[in-house]
């Protein structure tokens, strides 16, 4: 009997449990960290808080571990409500950012503790443990020192070590912000497989939103202490419900339009517009890069200033006929004619986008 | 452990500790505070704290242990700024030896160098007038490990190397170099250093009571035979004094930015 | 685009860039001009603490007209009363040094989730630094204004509680110096511990407990361990501290010599007997060879804690 729940594919039968955070305040001083917080995790889902630092997403993130306790609001897990339980009875995996490997002990023996505290003997126990160091790839490794090992090794034993105790619940508190980006992708693909392997409830904390979009079942973007808007990833990214959440997810460009019953006049282009835009008059209207087209015109008024070449894809920077600086991203192919000075015609595909009051 | 939950029987046991073995460090001192206001049928006086003022031989030691400690804050900072700059700067591999020099007062009881340093100090009298300042000289070398300690801790705050070689490039010479770019850059450490001499010069006893100079401790401890109220109520005074002098200057510097980071408060993220 | 031939100047030869002669030649005396800075600080350290230190060891080993001769160690390894004072000496730096370390300790860990830059650190850490290392003389005065025979306490406890258990002149002996001992060690033991407590991670203690781990269980299976080098380190300190210590000693001790520093004392300021005056240097050097056992293990232990705590 293998001793993890695995699931070959990901979607039959995910095991783990529901999480309801239920209006959570908190506050330090007069600083809202947390402004009535309320969020659902589905059994087995992986859900991104995505946010700046100072939205609360930390901090939510330490209500559900028991490491903060909320000033009100509850927590509920697998139905049974946990707001007064102590950290070390709630039966949650941790990874913190850094440095949370107990540096006295051997990785094997890091990965052992949870067990250790649970009276599981010891040849079960190492059992366990090799079972989860290969799991993350580090079996050669069991018997080094944390520092001795790698930031990524370290965060792959503190993985480890936290799904060591078959938690209930798996929190990872920016586990991939202090490594460098190369390890952090390489990571980050691994996290997720891992997850869905074991079909634990995740909360996934992150103020990158490249990591969040990657890896969430849904992604939670927060600003001041409570959830703009949770949705999964191409929805957030197509149809954002906020400015907030249309600025902070992706790029834009804001440029100035005239709304009209639903649509938006922007750089002589009507587009549609989206649940909770500004509905009439002047707005500025956030436009992504890839929404705008660009096609090389002797007599047009805009004129390319600069071209980014970024691989497969090129940003380019346009002064439209009024001076506004537009960004727009183009197929490395469709560039090749668009040079600085070089006059073009600027044109929005039919995408709907989110406005703001002027 | 900071900023989550902290339960209410930790809590109670960490305020216990503060108050047990604080009141037992206070207690003296507030028996000092009895005793050296104490009058005939229970009543209290300020005579002992008032005849300080007009003890001579106490007010002439204060001025001489004033002056010894002005002279080793000079002498130790001279000696030690360039010294250490020189190092970090020209001779990186020095850092250690110097490093372990300075520590080296530590392991040398006070009684141990002053058994060593009586003949030479025996020297110095017969050529020199004899007076306390010649103690300035061991002085400088009890206070090597406290100076030593926060001059290396301002001079690695700022970047000694980067600002000296930017300096270099405009053309400053060494002596500027020193004079005006890496002195004014640490004046925390320097103020700190010069505190803790001080403090320390005004403490010492036992190289000036067997050397035979009569210095602040020395009248102290021969007033005690003498008066005791006034003895202790100078001594009570002299650590409230050293007391405010060090807490004055840990106000004034800035805090260590390890130490803050380590434990930062909750703030939300 | 032309090349460019560039002359090869003085200064290039100067800035060790080829291997001339020259070159090799003015680079060398850069180094040593480099290393002349730091002459002035090791002459006078040598001056006025290694010559000092030698002067002790090796007067140890002369008699009084300059001849070499071991007399001073015999007379000092064989004498009774050198060899008690040693103990004694030994024995109180000990027993304060575990006293003072677990005092200090508990008192820096309460300390420990204070502020780091709050009134309540400063003013303690502040309090701290003065009564351990400024105090000697006036921490016996201390002490006598509140165990003397007209004593704080004492007078408290025969007035108030009716117990004379105190007497009074238990001060003046051994029992005395102890006591007055672990009050100045507490304070240092605060100074050089409360860095160490501060290197325990936050992230530790929660990892620890949301697997599960008790506050007892941590201290047992993390906190302790990691802290245990640090705490070592500081009770060797403490007892070369209180090994070293002479002023309060010499402040409140009024009868005899039963520590080594005393005893040092009296070789200083007594008659010189005849074949006697270099004995002094000899106890001076049995106390040299105790604190640096003392300090080479600290050394040691230091390195193991500084190799988990980065």
């Amino acid at each position: 009997m293998t001793t993890l729940t695995t699931h070959a594919d990901g979607d039959a039968g995910r095991e783990g449990v529901a999480v309801q955070l239920i209006d959570l305040h908190r506050y330090y001083g007069p600083v809202r960290a947390l402004d009535g917080l309320t969020l659902d995790i589905e059994p087995g889902e992986l859900v991104a808080l995505l946010g700046p630092s100072g939205c609360g997403k930390t901090t939510a993130l330490r209500s559900l571990a028991g490491l903060d306790e909320p000033d009100s609001g509850r927590v509920v897990v697998g139905g049974r409500d946990i707001t007064h339980v102590p950290a070390n009875r709630r039966d949650m995996g941790v990874v913190f950012q850094a440095y949370s490997l107990f540096p006295n002990m051997s990785a094997r023996d890091n990965v052992a503790y949870g067990l250790r505290l649970r009276g599981i003997e010891a040849a079960e126990r190492y059992r366990r443990v090799d079972e989860l160091l290969d799991l993350v790839g580090l079996g050669h490794h069991a018997a080094h020192y944390p520092h001795q090992l790698s930031g990524g090794q370290q965060q792959r034993v503190a993985l480890a070590r936290a799904l060591a105790i078959r938690p209930q619940v798996l929190l990872l508190d920016e586990p991939l912000s202090a490594l460098d980006a190369k390890v952090r992708r390489q990571l980050r693909e691994e996290i997720r497989r891992i997850q869905l392997m074991v079909g634990t409830t995740t909360l996934f904390v992150t103020h990158d939103q490249e990591e969040a979009l990657a890896l969430g079942d849904r992604v939670g973007v927060m600003s001041a202490g409570r959830l703009e808007q949770i949705a999964p990833p191409a929805e957030l990214y197509d149809r954002p419900r906020t400015a907030f959440v249309a600025e902070f997810v992706g790029l834009t460009n804001r440029l100035p339009g005239l709304a009209h019953e639903g649509m938006v006049n922007v750089l002589d282009s009507q587009v549609p517009l989206l649940d909770g835009s500004a509905g009439a008059g002047r707005v500025t209207a956030l436009v992504r890069p890839e929404a705008i087209r660009l096609v090389p015109d002797d007599g047009a008024e805009a004129r390319v200033l600069a071209v980014s070449f970024l691989g497969s894809l090129c940003r380019v920077q346009v002064a439209a006929g009024d001076g506004t600086l537009v960004v727009a991203q183009v197929a490395a192919q469709e560039a090749r004619d668009l040079r600085p000075g070089v006059t073009v015609a600027i044109s929005l595909l039919k995408m709907p986008v989110f406005a703001t009051g002027a | 452990m900071r900023g989550g939950r902290r339960t209410r029987g930790r809590t109670i046991a960490r305020w216990t500790s503060f108050v047990l073995i604080g009141g037992y460090l206070l207690l003296p001192l507030i028996a000092m505070l009895d005793f050296s206001t104490r009058a005939p049928g229970g009543r209290r006086t300020l005579d002992p704290w008032l005849a300080i003022g007009q003890d001579e031989d106490l007010i002439e030691s204060i001025i001489i242990s004033l002056q010894i400690a002005a002279l080793t804050v000079v002498g130790v900072l001279l000696l030690l700024v360039p010294t250490m700059t020189w190092a970090y700067l020209r001779v990186p591999r020095m850092k250690r030896p110097i490093e372990f020099l300075c520590l080296l007062p530590l392991a040398i009881p006070a009684i141990v160098l002053v058994v060593g340093i009586a003949p030479i100090f025996a020297a110095i009298r017969r050529n020199a007038t004899g007076s306390p300042l010649a103690l300035v000289l061991i002085d400088i070398v009890l206070v090597l490990p406290f100076v030593h300690r926060a001059l290396d801790a301002g001079l690695r705050s700022i970047d000694v190397a980067t600002l000296a070689e930017a300096a270099r490039s405009l053309g400053a010479g060494w002596p500027r170099i020193i004079a005006q770019i890496i002195v004014p850059n640490i004046r925390p450490a320097l103020l700190s250093a010069a505190v803790i001499s001080v403090a320390l010069v005004l403490g010492e006893f036992t190289i000036s009571s067997l050397l035979n100079y009569n210095t602040v401790q020395v009248v102290i401890s021969l007033l005690g035979k003498r008066d005791a109220f006034v003895a202790v109520a100078v001594s009570l005074g002299a650590l409230i004094f050293a007391f405010l002098l060090i807490l004055g200057v840990a106000s004034v510097t800035p805090s260590g930015r390890r130490a803050a980071e380590e434990n930062a408060t909750g703030e939300p993220s | 685009m032309t090349e460019v031939a560039v002359p090869r100047t003085a200064s290039d030869a100067t800035a060790g860039a080829g291997p001339t002669s020259e070159g090799a030649g003015s680079r060398q005396l850069r180094r040593v001009r480099d290393y002349l800075g730091v002459v002035p600080f090791l002459s006078y350290v040598t001056l006025f603490m290694l010559v000092p230190t030698a002067i002790v060891v090796i007067g140890a080993f002369q008699s009084d007209d300059g001849a070499p001769t071991l007399q001073n160690i015999v007379t000092v390894l064989s004498g009774a009363a050198f060899r008690d004072a040693f103990v004694r000496s030994i024995t109180l730096s000990a027993q304060t040094a575990i006293i003072g370390a677990t005092l200090g300790g508990l008192l820096a860990w309460a300390l420990m989730d204070s502020e780091p830059n709050g009134w309540l650190r400063r003013i303690v850490l502040s309090a701290c630094a003065v009564l351990s290392q400024f105090g000697g003389v006036m921490l016996a005065f201390a002490f006598l204004a509140t165990f003397a025979f007209n004593g704080l306490a004492t007078t408290f406890m025969r007035e108030v509680l009716g117990l004379d258990v105190l007497g009074g002149s238990w001060i003046y002996g051994m029992n005395g110096l102890m006591v007055v001992y672990t009050y100045f060690q507490i304070p240092l033991m605060v100074i050089i511990f409360l860095p160490a407590l501060g290197g325990l991670r936050s992230e530790w203690w929660e990892a620890s407990s949301s697997l599960g781990g008790s506050g007892w269980r941590f201290w047992r299976h993390v906190g302790g361990p990691i802290l245990a080098p640090s705490f070592l380190g500081a009770l060797l300190l403490l007892f070369a501290n209180a090994f070293s210590a002479y002023a309060t000693a010499a402040a409140l001790v009024s009868q005899g010599s039963p520590i080594v520093p005393l005893r040092i004392r009296g070789a200083l300021t007594s008659e010189v007997v005849l074949g006697q005056a270099n004995v002094g240097k000899a106890l001076a050097l049995g106390m040299i060879v105790v604190v640096a056992i003392v300090m080479l293990l600290y050394a040691l232990v230091q390195r193991r804690a500084s190799r988990w705590v980065k």
